[in-house]
């Protein structure tokens, strides 16, 4: 188990297991497919990323460094969340990218039933220690704990 | 973040509630990236990114509609990305039922930007900064625009200023007429943090060196040497054209909102060496990192020997002048294969008013004449339908490849493809 302090964009707790992509996560590539059919454990679908090709993303810690890709970015992911097919919580290893930075405080503001906490600056060592398949756990302050 | 009187009487509501929320997400989005201030939009018009009616996106129409109905409009007039669909384009049945499913709130949506602000009918292109289009920014302007290749394009071309900022943020910027003040927007935010040593023997394809940077530089600020060997220094109709297409790859494939192109670009020929900062990376590029580039794309068709049924050319869309230079080099590979027509359906795509301009020209009839289709629809929004993600269609963009399941060719080989000469 290790503890990791990182800065919350977007505040909150959960626990979830964790889903990792050590490259940039590519949003509109990895939650179209989802988006468009109705698939609610939201596989990902950027055929370039193979540490999430195919993994439902719905429900996970969704780790990564940052977001990367086209600036409908921030709206997918909003437009994700709207559906309930969001990850748990976003965990970022370095400072947060202004697409992801924009859906997750687009989904923190004009939606009232969904919280989904964003960590950033997590760190380097976050991303070296953290597996896919871990328990997860994000408290308020930033602190994520991956056991 | 500090706010002026206005904008913190707007943020308490002065404007209302919805301006108020809208004025509180850009402060968020803002304080996300320690921003100390915001800034006005200087910019005449905005670019967003959102032109699609996709029906299961229904929580952003609502959002429009809250817009629209409290008054919180742009205040800018606003271009937008292309249209998801083209009668022209030949679909089979099944397509086009998946088409009428999938873009259901098209008109409803179109109607919701006439609203908000659009500049007129026909401003549907991802290439907003053509001429005949008519939205160029000025050099040092502050932007609030969306769409990744527009925003590298005006940071990187035309020296305005500009975040990569999302869908819906774009619109809000324009609606409080400020953006928060960080990264791009700032002189610090536009250094350089890798030097791209470019050692390539002949110029590179722009969407395979785009993608190579993108990839290894992710959302930082590169520094170009050795292009301009290649390029000169002269940021004439080809050239623009060239890095038009190299930024789109760069955004798509990475996350680059701005690069410098030393002894080209508006800022590296003002300030050069300048801009990059002391502890800069540096990644050097020659034939055969491109090769290893372009060998390592997946290639996700069912079938991967499978003979290509359809071929896009344009994403970003084309100028008017890369029309004309694929209407030749088409003419050229169809009558040296023997053939009058190209051998497999082939699209062009360009902003509906550089297709306006194109029509008035000799090329048009002659484009015609080869077969190719000419449109103004997005190429990423074709190939999101399911019914046409099947087929086997290839590209010469990187954009398209990446978030579709289209094959890159590079230009010559594409060229070879249509016109028969290559299987």
């Amino acid at each position: 188990m290790r503890e990791f302090k990182g800065r919350p964009v977007v505040p909150g707790q959960c626990k979830a297991t964790a889903l990792v992509s050590h490259k940039g996560f590519n949003t509109l590539a990895s939650f179209q497919k989802s988006l468009m059919f109705n698939d609610k454990t939201a596989k990902c679908s950027d055929q370039n990323n193979c540490d999430l090709y195919e993994k439902p993303m719905a429900k996970t810690a969704l780790c990564m460094p940052q977001t990367i890709g086209s600036t409908t970015g921030g709206l997918v992911l909003f437009s994700a969340a709207a559906m309930g097919r969001q990850p748990a919580c976003m965990l970022f290893s370095q400072p947060i990218d202004s697409l992801a930075a924009a859906g997750c405080i687009l989904t923190d503001v004009w939606l009232d039933d969904v919280n989904m906490p964003t960590i950033d600056n997590l760190g380097e060592e976050f991303l070296e220690y953290v597996k896919t398949g871990m328990s997860i756990t994000v408290k308020e302050d930033g602190t994520v704990i991956a056991e | 973040m500090k706010l002026d009187e206005r904008q913190q009487a707007i943020l308490n509501g002065s404007e209302g509630d919805v301006k108020a929320k809208v004025m509180k997400t850009l402060v968020m989005y803002g304080d996300a990236f320690g921003a100390e201030k915001m800034v006005p939009v200087t910019g005449k018009y905005n670019h967003l990114v959102t032109s699609f009616g996709l029906s299961v996106m229904s929580e952003m129409y609502s959002l429009m509609d809250k817009l629209i109905e409290a008054g919180a409009v742009s205040e800018q007039k606003f271009s937008v990305d292309p249209r998801p669909i083209d009668k022209n384009i030949p679909t089979n049945l099944m397509q086009k039922l998946f088409f009428k499913i999938m873009y259901s709130k098209q008109e409803s949506y179109e109607n919701q930007l006439n609203k908000l602000g659009l500049m007129d009918k026909n401003a549907f292109t991802c290439a907003c900064y053509f001429d005949e289009v008519g939205n160029k920014p000025q050099k040092g302007e502050v932007l609030s625009w969306a769409e990744s290749s527009a925003v590298v394009y005006a940071n990187s071309v035309l020296g305005a200023r500009c975040n990569r900022n999302s869908g819906i943020i774009d619109l809000f910027g324009s609606v409080a007429g400020y953006v928060p003040y960080f990264g791009l927007l700032t002189d610090e935010g536009r250094k350089a943090t890798w030097i791209i040593e470019v050692k390539c023997e002949k110029l590179p394809q722009a969407q395979i060196l785009g993608s190579a940077v993108g990839m290894r530089v992710m959302e930082e600020v590169p520094y170009i040497k050795g292009l301009d060997k290649h390029l000169g220094n002269e940021l004439n109709e080809n050239v623009c054209s060239y890095l038009k297409n190299f930024g789109a790859a760069t955004a798509s494939n990475g996350a680059v909102g701005l690069y410098h192109i030393e002894g080209l670009t508006p800022e590296a020929v003002e300030h050069g060496q300048s801009l990059i900062k002391s502890d800069a990376k540096i990644y050097v590029i020659d034939d055969a990192e491109l090769e290893r580039v372009y060998k390592q794309y997946p290639c996700i068709w069912k079938d991967v020997s499978a003979k290509p049924a359809m071929c896009f050319i344009g994403c970003p869309h084309l100028s008017i002048h890369e029309l004309k230079e694929w209407t030749e080099k088409i003419e050229e590979g169809i009558k040296k294969n023997n053939r009058s027509k190209v051998a497999l359906t082939t699209v062009l795509t360009s902003a509906p008013a550089v297709i306006e301009a194109f029509e008035k020209t000799e090329y048009a009839q002659r484009l015609k004449n080869t077969g190719v289709i000419l449109s103004y629809i997005c190429p990423l929004m074709f190939m999101n339908n399911p019914q046409c993600g099947k087929m086997p269609v290839i590209t010469n963009s990187n954009k398209l490849r990446t978030y579709t399941s289209a094959r890159y060719r590079t230009d010559d080989e594409v060229l070879g493809i249509i016109t028969g000469g290559e299987k």
